[in-house]
Protein backbone atom coordinates (compact mmCIF):
# COMPACT_ATOMS: atom_id res chain seq x y z
CA UNK A 1 0.00 0.00 0.00
CA UNK A 2 1.35 3.35 -1.03
CA UNK A 3 1.03 6.80 0.49
CA UNK A 4 0.40 9.91 -1.59
CA UNK A 5 0.04 13.63 -1.03
CA UNK A 6 -2.22 15.18 -3.65
CA UNK A 7 -3.59 18.62 -4.44
CA UNK A 8 -6.99 19.27 -6.02
CA UNK A 9 -8.20 19.49 -8.72
CA UNK A 10 -7.29 15.86 -9.38
CA UNK A 11 -6.37 14.66 -12.87
CA UNK A 12 -6.95 11.32 -14.63
CA UNK A 13 -3.27 10.66 -14.09
CA UNK A 14 -3.54 11.31 -10.34
CA UNK A 15 -6.45 8.97 -9.78
CA UNK A 16 -5.29 6.23 -12.16
CA UNK A 17 -2.22 5.48 -10.07
CA UNK A 18 -4.25 5.00 -6.89
CA UNK A 19 -5.12 1.52 -5.70
CA UNK A 20 -7.60 0.33 -3.09
CA UNK A 21 -5.89 0.50 0.31
CA UNK A 22 -3.59 3.42 -0.54
CA UNK A 23 -3.51 6.30 1.92
CA UNK A 24 -3.90 9.78 0.44
CA UNK A 25 -3.43 13.15 2.11
CA UNK A 26 -5.52 15.69 0.24
CA UNK A 27 -4.70 19.37 -0.08
CA UNK A 28 -6.47 22.28 -1.73
CA UNK A 29 -10.19 22.80 -2.23
CA UNK A 30 -12.88 20.19 -1.71
CA UNK A 31 -16.68 20.63 -1.65
CA UNK A 32 -19.25 19.26 0.76
CA UNK A 33 -22.60 17.83 -0.29
CA UNK A 34 -25.10 15.33 1.09
CA UNK A 35 -28.33 13.88 -0.37
CA UNK A 36 -30.31 17.10 -0.78
CA UNK A 37 -27.44 19.04 -2.39
CA UNK A 38 -26.64 16.12 -4.71
CA UNK A 39 -30.21 16.08 -5.93
CA UNK A 40 -30.01 19.78 -6.77
CA UNK A 41 -26.68 19.40 -8.59
CA UNK A 42 -28.06 16.59 -10.72
CA UNK A 43 -31.21 18.60 -11.46
CA UNK A 44 -29.00 21.48 -12.71
CA UNK A 45 -27.03 19.12 -14.95
CA UNK A 46 -30.23 17.69 -16.40
CA UNK A 47 -31.53 21.19 -17.13
CA UNK A 48 -28.19 22.16 -18.65
CA UNK A 49 -27.66 24.94 -16.11
CA UNK A 50 -24.48 26.16 -14.44
CA UNK A 51 -23.34 24.43 -11.25
CA UNK A 52 -22.26 26.41 -8.14
CA UNK A 53 -18.69 25.08 -8.57
CA UNK A 54 -16.57 23.53 -11.31
CA UNK A 55 -17.00 19.75 -11.29
CA UNK A 56 -13.90 19.11 -13.36
CA UNK A 57 -11.28 17.41 -11.18
CA UNK A 58 -13.37 18.07 -8.08
CA UNK A 59 -13.54 16.12 -4.86
CA UNK A 60 -16.86 16.03 -2.99
CA UNK A 61 -16.98 15.24 0.72
CA UNK A 62 -20.20 13.69 2.06
CA UNK A 63 -20.54 15.52 5.37
CA UNK A 64 -23.00 17.51 7.43
CA UNK A 65 -20.81 19.24 10.02
CA UNK A 66 -21.83 20.47 13.45
CA UNK A 67 -22.15 24.29 13.73
CA UNK A 68 -18.75 25.97 14.19
CA UNK A 69 -17.92 27.51 17.51
CA UNK A 70 -17.17 31.27 17.27
CA UNK A 71 -13.83 31.89 15.58
CA UNK A 72 -13.54 28.40 14.08
CA UNK A 73 -13.99 27.51 10.40
CA UNK A 74 -16.09 24.40 11.02
CA UNK A 75 -17.41 22.13 13.75
CA UNK A 76 -16.87 18.37 13.87
CA UNK A 77 -16.81 17.07 10.32
CA UNK A 78 -16.57 13.31 9.80
CA UNK A 79 -18.02 11.43 6.82
CA UNK A 80 -21.63 10.34 6.47
CA UNK A 81 -22.73 7.01 4.94
CA UNK A 82 -22.26 7.19 1.18
CA UNK A 83 -24.89 4.85 -0.29
CA UNK A 84 -27.46 7.64 -0.12
CA UNK A 85 -25.47 9.41 -2.85
CA UNK A 86 -25.27 6.31 -5.09
CA UNK A 87 -28.02 7.40 -7.45
CA UNK A 88 -26.38 10.78 -8.05
CA UNK A 89 -22.61 10.12 -8.04
CA UNK A 90 -22.36 8.41 -11.48
CA UNK A 91 -23.87 11.48 -13.16
CA UNK A 92 -21.42 13.83 -11.42
CA UNK A 93 -18.51 11.54 -12.27
CA UNK A 94 -19.57 11.51 -15.90
CA UNK A 95 -19.35 15.31 -15.79
CA UNK A 96 -15.84 15.48 -14.39
CA UNK A 97 -15.88 14.74 -10.67
CA UNK A 98 -12.72 12.81 -9.72
CA UNK A 99 -13.09 12.02 -6.05
CA UNK A 100 -15.71 11.26 -3.40
CA UNK A 101 -15.08 11.07 0.33
CA UNK A 102 -17.46 9.20 2.61
CA UNK A 103 -17.87 5.95 4.49
CA UNK A 104 -19.56 2.66 3.68
CA UNK A 105 -20.36 0.61 0.60
CA UNK A 106 -21.12 1.98 -2.90
CA UNK A 107 -23.24 0.23 -5.50
CA UNK A 108 -22.12 -1.30 -8.80
CA UNK A 109 -23.15 1.76 -10.81
CA UNK A 110 -20.77 3.97 -8.82
CA UNK A 111 -17.92 1.47 -9.09
CA UNK A 112 -18.53 1.15 -12.83
CA UNK A 113 -18.50 4.96 -13.22
CA UNK A 114 -15.18 5.07 -11.33
CA UNK A 115 -13.70 2.63 -13.83
CA UNK A 116 -15.20 4.13 -16.96
CA UNK A 117 -14.60 7.82 -16.25
CA UNK A 118 -11.58 7.52 -13.94
CA UNK A 119 -12.66 8.53 -10.46
CA UNK A 120 -12.00 7.19 -6.97
CA UNK A 121 -14.03 6.72 -3.80
CA UNK A 122 -12.11 7.57 -0.66
CA UNK A 123 -13.06 6.47 2.86
CA UNK A 124 -12.54 8.73 5.86
CA UNK A 125 -12.85 7.46 9.43
CA UNK A 126 -16.46 7.74 10.57
CA UNK A 127 -16.86 9.09 14.06
CA UNK A 128 -13.51 10.90 13.95
CA UNK A 129 -15.19 14.25 13.37
CA UNK A 130 -13.10 16.27 15.81
CA UNK A 131 -9.81 14.93 14.43
CA UNK A 132 -10.77 15.39 10.77
CA UNK A 133 -11.89 18.99 11.42
CA UNK A 134 -8.24 19.80 12.22
CA UNK A 135 -7.38 19.29 8.53
CA UNK A 136 -10.03 21.81 7.45
CA UNK A 137 -8.57 25.31 7.48
CA UNK A 138 -11.34 27.35 5.86
CA UNK A 139 -15.02 26.77 5.14
CA UNK A 140 -17.46 28.88 3.17
CA UNK A 141 -21.07 28.14 2.25
CA UNK A 142 -21.25 28.63 -1.52
CA UNK A 143 -24.75 27.27 -2.27
CA UNK A 144 -28.06 26.33 -0.68
CA UNK A 145 -27.58 27.94 2.78
CA UNK A 146 -31.22 27.03 3.52
CA UNK A 147 -30.12 23.37 3.77
CA UNK A 148 -28.21 24.16 6.99
CA UNK A 149 -25.70 21.36 7.66
CA UNK A 150 -26.48 20.02 4.17
CA UNK A 151 -25.51 23.25 2.34
CA UNK A 152 -22.64 23.10 -0.15
CA UNK A 153 -19.44 24.32 1.46
CA UNK A 154 -16.12 25.07 -0.12
CA UNK A 155 -13.40 23.74 2.18
CA UNK A 156 -9.70 24.48 2.16
CA UNK A 157 -7.95 21.38 3.46
CA UNK A 158 -4.39 20.50 4.41
CA UNK A 159 -3.21 16.89 4.59
CA UNK A 160 -6.78 15.61 4.86
CA UNK A 161 -6.34 11.85 5.51
CA UNK A 162 -8.33 9.35 3.39
CA UNK A 163 -8.02 5.74 2.26
CA UNK A 164 -8.80 4.56 -1.27
CA UNK A 165 -11.83 2.23 -1.13
CA UNK A 166 -12.81 1.95 -4.80
CA UNK A 167 -10.10 2.63 -7.39
CA UNK A 168 -10.22 3.09 -11.18
CA UNK A 169 -9.34 -0.58 -11.72
CA UNK A 170 -12.48 -2.04 -10.16
CA UNK A 171 -10.97 -2.97 -6.78
CA UNK A 172 -12.95 -2.61 -3.55
CA UNK A 173 -11.06 -2.38 -0.25
CA UNK A 174 -14.14 -3.47 1.75
CA UNK A 175 -14.35 -6.73 -0.21
CA UNK A 176 -10.59 -7.30 -0.22
CA UNK A 177 -10.15 -6.56 3.49
CA UNK A 178 -13.07 -8.70 4.54
CA UNK A 179 -12.01 -11.65 2.35
CA UNK A 180 -8.62 -11.57 4.05
CA UNK A 181 -9.96 -11.74 7.60
CA UNK A 182 -13.20 -13.68 7.23
CA UNK A 183 -13.13 -17.02 9.08
CA UNK A 184 -15.32 -19.59 7.36
CA UNK A 185 -16.56 -22.54 9.45
CA UNK B 1 -43.99 12.69 48.16
CA UNK B 2 -40.47 13.87 47.36
CA UNK B 3 -40.24 16.95 45.16
CA UNK B 4 -37.71 17.87 42.50
CA UNK B 5 -37.68 21.38 41.04
CA UNK B 6 -38.24 21.60 37.29
CA UNK B 7 -35.26 23.93 36.86
CA UNK B 8 -32.94 21.54 38.72
CA UNK B 9 -34.02 18.70 36.44
CA UNK B 10 -33.35 20.82 33.34
CA UNK B 11 -29.94 21.86 34.65
CA UNK B 12 -28.79 18.31 35.44
CA UNK B 13 -29.97 16.80 32.15
CA UNK B 14 -28.55 19.65 30.09
CA UNK B 15 -25.10 19.26 31.67
CA UNK B 16 -25.20 15.51 30.99
CA UNK B 17 -26.19 15.95 27.33
CA UNK B 18 -23.49 18.55 26.65
CA UNK B 19 -20.79 16.48 28.32
CA UNK B 20 -21.77 13.27 26.53
CA UNK B 21 -21.33 14.81 23.06
CA UNK B 22 -17.61 15.30 23.51
CA UNK B 23 -16.57 12.75 26.14
CA UNK B 24 -16.53 9.09 25.16
CA UNK B 25 -17.43 7.12 28.30
CA UNK B 26 -14.82 4.90 29.96
CA UNK B 27 -16.47 1.62 28.93
CA UNK B 28 -16.40 2.46 25.21
CA UNK B 29 -12.88 3.84 25.43
CA UNK B 30 -11.63 0.71 27.17
CA UNK B 31 -13.34 -1.60 24.66
CA UNK B 32 -11.78 0.27 21.71
CA UNK B 33 -8.35 0.18 23.37
CA UNK B 34 -8.71 -3.59 23.75
CA UNK B 35 -9.74 -3.92 20.10
CA UNK B 36 -6.66 -1.90 19.14
CA UNK B 37 -4.43 -4.24 21.15
CA UNK B 38 -6.00 -7.38 19.65
CA UNK B 39 -6.43 -6.30 16.02
CA UNK B 40 -4.27 -8.18 13.51
CA UNK B 41 -4.82 -5.95 10.47
CA UNK B 42 -2.45 -2.98 10.23
CA UNK B 43 -5.03 -0.95 8.26
CA UNK B 44 -7.69 -1.58 10.91
CA UNK B 45 -5.22 -0.72 13.66
CA UNK B 46 -4.51 2.63 12.06
CA UNK B 47 -8.27 3.30 11.94
CA UNK B 48 -8.64 2.35 15.62
CA UNK B 49 -5.75 4.65 16.45
CA UNK B 50 -7.55 7.52 14.70
CA UNK B 51 -10.70 6.73 16.66
CA UNK B 52 -8.78 6.83 19.96
CA UNK B 53 -6.93 10.03 18.97
CA UNK B 54 -10.28 11.57 18.09
CA UNK B 55 -11.72 10.64 21.49
CA UNK B 56 -8.81 12.23 23.34
CA UNK B 57 -8.90 15.37 21.19
CA UNK B 58 -12.69 15.75 21.54
CA UNK B 59 -12.47 15.45 25.30
CA UNK B 60 -9.51 17.84 25.68
CA UNK B 61 -10.97 20.50 23.42
CA UNK B 62 -14.61 19.89 24.25
CA UNK B 63 -15.55 19.24 20.60
CA UNK B 64 -18.29 16.87 19.46
CA UNK B 65 -16.82 13.38 18.90
CA UNK B 66 -18.83 13.02 15.71
CA UNK B 67 -20.71 15.46 13.48
CA UNK B 68 -23.74 13.21 13.87
CA UNK B 69 -24.57 14.29 17.39
CA UNK B 70 -27.60 12.05 17.21
CA UNK B 71 -31.17 12.07 18.25
CA UNK B 72 -31.39 12.45 22.03
CA UNK B 73 -32.71 9.15 23.40
CA UNK B 74 -33.75 8.71 27.04
CA UNK B 75 -34.93 5.83 29.20
CA UNK B 76 -36.45 7.36 32.30
CA UNK B 77 -37.62 5.50 35.39
CA UNK B 78 -39.85 7.71 37.51
CA UNK B 79 -40.35 6.67 41.13
CA UNK B 80 -43.93 6.49 42.35
CA UNK B 81 -43.08 8.72 45.31
CA UNK B 82 -41.45 11.65 43.51
CA UNK B 83 -42.90 14.53 41.58
CA UNK B 84 -41.46 17.37 39.56
CA UNK B 85 -42.76 20.78 40.57
CA UNK B 86 -42.88 23.75 38.22
CA UNK B 87 -43.47 21.84 35.02
CA UNK B 88 -43.71 18.40 33.43
CA UNK B 89 -40.85 15.92 33.20
CA UNK B 90 -41.28 15.70 29.43
CA UNK B 91 -41.01 19.46 29.03
CA UNK B 92 -37.93 19.54 31.24
CA UNK B 93 -36.20 16.84 29.16
CA UNK B 94 -37.05 18.59 25.89
CA UNK B 95 -35.92 21.96 27.22
CA UNK B 96 -32.64 20.48 28.47
CA UNK B 97 -32.08 18.74 25.14
CA UNK B 98 -32.73 21.87 23.09
CA UNK B 99 -30.54 24.10 25.26
CA UNK B 100 -27.69 21.58 25.32
CA UNK B 101 -27.73 21.08 21.54
CA UNK B 102 -27.89 24.81 20.87
CA UNK B 103 -25.36 25.97 23.42
CA UNK B 104 -23.02 23.04 22.79
CA UNK B 105 -22.91 23.76 19.03
CA UNK B 106 -24.32 20.29 18.37
CA UNK B 107 -26.11 19.40 15.15
CA UNK B 108 -29.90 19.37 15.00
CA UNK B 109 -30.84 16.27 13.02
CA UNK B 110 -34.60 15.80 13.46
CA UNK B 111 -36.66 16.24 10.30
CA UNK B 112 -40.07 15.47 8.85
CA UNK B 113 -40.30 11.89 7.55
CA UNK B 114 -41.45 12.83 4.09
CA UNK B 115 -40.32 16.28 3.05
CA UNK B 116 -37.08 15.84 5.08
CA UNK B 117 -37.39 19.43 6.32
CA UNK B 118 -35.34 20.01 9.51
CA UNK B 119 -37.76 20.71 12.37
CA UNK B 120 -35.42 22.96 14.37
CA UNK B 121 -37.40 26.16 13.82
CA UNK B 122 -40.93 24.83 14.34
CA UNK B 123 -40.71 21.93 16.82
CA UNK B 124 -37.41 22.93 18.44
CA UNK B 125 -33.68 22.43 17.98
CA UNK B 126 -33.17 18.64 17.73
CA UNK B 127 -36.62 18.09 19.23
CA UNK B 128 -38.62 16.17 20.15
CA UNK B 129 -36.33 14.03 22.28
CA UNK B 130 -37.06 10.30 22.14
CA UNK B 131 -38.26 9.43 25.65
CA UNK B 132 -39.18 5.99 27.03
CA UNK B 133 -40.84 6.39 30.42
CA UNK B 134 -41.43 3.74 33.06
CA UNK B 135 -42.99 3.98 36.52
CA UNK B 136 -41.04 2.24 39.29
CA UNK B 137 -41.17 2.01 43.09
CA UNK B 138 -39.17 4.57 45.09
CA UNK B 139 -38.63 8.33 45.24
CA UNK B 140 -35.93 8.78 42.61
CA UNK B 141 -35.82 9.67 38.94
CA UNK B 142 -33.27 7.59 37.03
CA UNK B 143 -32.31 8.91 33.60
CA UNK B 144 -30.31 6.97 31.04
CA UNK B 145 -29.26 8.97 28.01
CA UNK B 146 -27.65 8.28 24.64
CA UNK B 147 -26.86 10.45 21.63
CA UNK B 148 -27.86 7.98 18.92
CA UNK B 149 -26.43 8.45 15.44
CA UNK B 150 -28.22 7.61 12.20
CA UNK B 151 -25.63 5.47 10.41
CA UNK B 152 -25.81 2.62 12.89
CA UNK B 153 -29.57 3.00 13.33
CA UNK B 154 -30.03 2.54 9.57
CA UNK B 155 -28.68 -1.03 9.59
CA UNK B 156 -30.79 -2.13 12.59
CA UNK B 157 -33.48 -4.76 11.92
CA UNK B 158 -36.32 -6.62 13.65
CA UNK B 159 -38.16 -9.82 12.84
CA UNK B 160 -40.41 -12.44 14.41
CA UNK B 161 -39.02 -15.97 14.20
CA UNK B 162 -40.90 -19.23 14.63
CA UNK B 163 -40.30 -20.59 18.15
CA UNK B 164 -38.73 -23.75 16.67
CA UNK B 165 -35.92 -21.65 15.19
CA UNK B 166 -34.70 -20.99 18.74
CA UNK B 167 -31.17 -19.83 19.53
CA UNK B 168 -29.82 -21.04 16.21
CA UNK B 169 -32.37 -18.89 14.38
CA UNK B 170 -31.49 -15.88 16.51
CA UNK B 171 -27.80 -16.40 15.85
CA UNK B 172 -28.36 -16.62 12.09
CA UNK B 173 -30.52 -13.50 12.07
CA UNK B 174 -27.99 -11.45 14.06
CA UNK B 175 -25.16 -12.65 11.81
CA UNK B 176 -27.09 -11.75 8.69
CA UNK B 177 -27.87 -8.25 9.95
CA UNK B 178 -24.26 -7.50 10.87
CA UNK B 179 -22.90 -9.10 7.70
CA UNK B 180 -25.24 -7.03 5.50
CA UNK B 181 -24.33 -3.89 7.45
CA UNK B 182 -20.61 -4.33 6.67
CA UNK B 183 -18.73 -1.03 6.93
CA UNK B 184 -21.84 1.21 7.07
CA UNK B 185 -22.55 1.46 10.84
CA UNK B 186 -18.96 2.57 11.70
CA UNK B 187 -17.50 -0.58 13.23
CA UNK B 188 -16.24 -1.62 15.71
CA UNK B 189 -19.81 -1.75 16.92
CA UNK B 190 -21.86 -2.70 19.96
CA UNK B 191 -24.76 -4.99 19.11
CA UNK B 192 -27.96 -4.73 21.16
CA UNK B 193 -30.24 -7.76 20.84
CA UNK B 194 -33.81 -7.72 22.16
CA UNK B 195 -35.42 -11.12 22.34
CA UNK B 196 -39.03 -11.97 23.15
CA UNK B 197 -41.88 -9.75 24.27
CA UNK B 198 -44.04 -8.43 21.47
CA UNK B 199 -42.72 -6.90 18.25
CA UNK B 200 -42.19 -3.45 19.77
CA UNK B 201 -40.91 -4.77 23.11
CA UNK B 202 -38.11 -6.64 21.33
CA UNK B 203 -37.14 -3.44 19.48
CA UNK B 204 -37.20 -1.35 22.66
CA UNK B 205 -35.16 -3.99 24.51
CA UNK B 206 -32.54 -4.03 21.76
CA UNK B 207 -32.18 -0.27 22.19
CA UNK B 208 -32.02 -0.46 25.97
CA UNK B 209 -29.40 -3.23 25.76
CA UNK B 210 -27.03 -0.65 24.22
CA UNK B 211 -27.14 1.43 27.41
CA UNK B 212 -25.41 -1.25 29.47
CA UNK B 213 -21.74 -0.65 30.18
CA UNK B 214 -19.70 -2.50 27.54
CA UNK B 215 -17.53 -5.14 29.13
CA UNK B 216 -19.88 -5.85 32.03
CA UNK B 217 -21.31 -9.37 32.21
CA UNK B 218 -24.98 -10.08 31.59
CA UNK B 219 -26.51 -10.88 35.01
CA UNK B 220 -28.16 -13.94 33.44
CA UNK B 221 -25.42 -16.61 33.05
CA UNK B 222 -27.05 -18.26 30.01
CA UNK B 223 -27.43 -14.95 28.22
CA UNK B 224 -23.88 -14.03 29.15
CA UNK B 225 -22.61 -17.21 27.46
CA UNK B 226 -24.82 -16.52 24.43
CA UNK B 227 -23.45 -12.96 24.19
CA UNK B 228 -19.89 -14.25 24.16
CA UNK B 229 -20.74 -16.88 21.54
CA UNK B 230 -22.37 -14.27 19.31
CA UNK B 231 -19.44 -11.88 19.67
CA UNK B 232 -17.02 -14.59 18.58
CA UNK B 233 -19.22 -15.55 15.64
CA UNK B 234 -19.62 -11.95 14.50
CA UNK B 235 -15.90 -11.26 14.69
CA UNK B 236 -15.37 -14.14 12.24
CA UNK B 237 -17.08 -12.01 9.58
CA UNK B 238 -13.78 -10.15 9.09
CA UNK B 239 -15.39 -6.72 8.61
CA UNK B 240 -12.97 -4.86 10.91
CA UNK B 241 -12.76 -1.19 11.89
CA UNK B 242 -14.63 0.97 9.34
CA UNK B 243 -15.09 -2.20 7.26
CA UNK B 244 -11.54 -2.24 5.97
CA UNK B 245 -11.03 -5.85 7.03
CA UNK B 246 -9.95 -7.10 10.43
CA UNK B 247 -10.56 -9.30 13.42
CA UNK B 248 -12.24 -6.71 15.66
CA UNK B 249 -15.70 -5.88 14.32
CA UNK B 250 -17.76 -6.14 17.49
CA UNK B 251 -16.81 -4.57 20.83
CA UNK B 252 -19.68 -6.24 22.70
CA UNK B 253 -23.01 -8.00 22.27
CA UNK B 254 -25.71 -7.11 24.82
CA UNK B 255 -28.90 -9.14 25.10
CA UNK B 256 -32.16 -8.39 26.90
CA UNK B 257 -34.92 -10.98 26.93
CA UNK B 258 -38.63 -10.88 27.75
CA UNK B 259 -41.36 -13.49 28.09
CA UNK B 260 -43.25 -13.83 24.80
CA UNK B 261 -46.36 -15.33 23.21
CA UNK B 262 -46.37 -19.14 22.80
CA UNK B 263 -46.61 -18.63 19.02
CA UNK B 264 -43.79 -16.10 18.60
CA UNK B 265 -40.07 -15.44 18.95
CA UNK B 266 -39.52 -11.71 18.25
CA UNK B 267 -35.90 -10.66 17.72
CA UNK B 268 -34.53 -7.17 17.21
CA UNK B 269 -30.97 -6.06 16.51
CA UNK B 270 -30.05 -2.45 17.26
CA UNK B 271 -26.56 -1.43 16.28
CA UNK B 272 -24.41 1.18 18.03
CA UNK B 273 -21.35 2.68 16.32
CA UNK B 274 -17.99 2.87 18.10
CA UNK B 275 -18.85 6.38 19.28
CA UNK B 276 -21.07 4.97 22.02
CA UNK B 277 -22.07 8.19 23.72
CA UNK B 278 -24.20 7.35 26.71
CA UNK B 279 -24.57 8.49 30.29
CA UNK B 280 -26.91 8.26 33.27
CA UNK B 281 -27.92 10.25 36.32
CA UNK B 282 -30.13 9.57 39.32
CA UNK B 283 -31.99 12.43 40.95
Amino acid sequence: MAEYHMTTPLTDEDVSKLEAGDIVYLNGTIYTARDAAHKRLVDLIEKGEQLPFDLKGSVIYFVGPTPPKPGEPIGSAGPTTSYRMDSYSPILIEHGQKGMIGKGKRNEAVKEACKKHKAVYFGATGGAGALIAKAIKEAEVIAYPELGPEAIRKLKVEEFPVTVINDTHGNDLYEMGRAKYEVKD
Amino acid sequence: MREIAYDDLVKSVKAMVMHTASHLPEDALKAIEEAYENEKSEVARSVLKQILDNAHLASEEDRPLCQDTGLAVYFINVGEEVKVVGGSIRDAINQATEEAYKEGYLRASTCDCFDRHNLKDEVGYNLPAVIHFDIVPGDKIEIEYAAKGGGSENVSRATVLAPAQGKEGIKNFVKQVISDAGPNPCPPIIVGVGIGGTFEVAAKSSKHALFREAGTPNPDADLDAFEKELKEELNKLGIGAMGMGGTQTVLAVHIEKNPCHIASLPVSVNVQCHSSRHSHITL
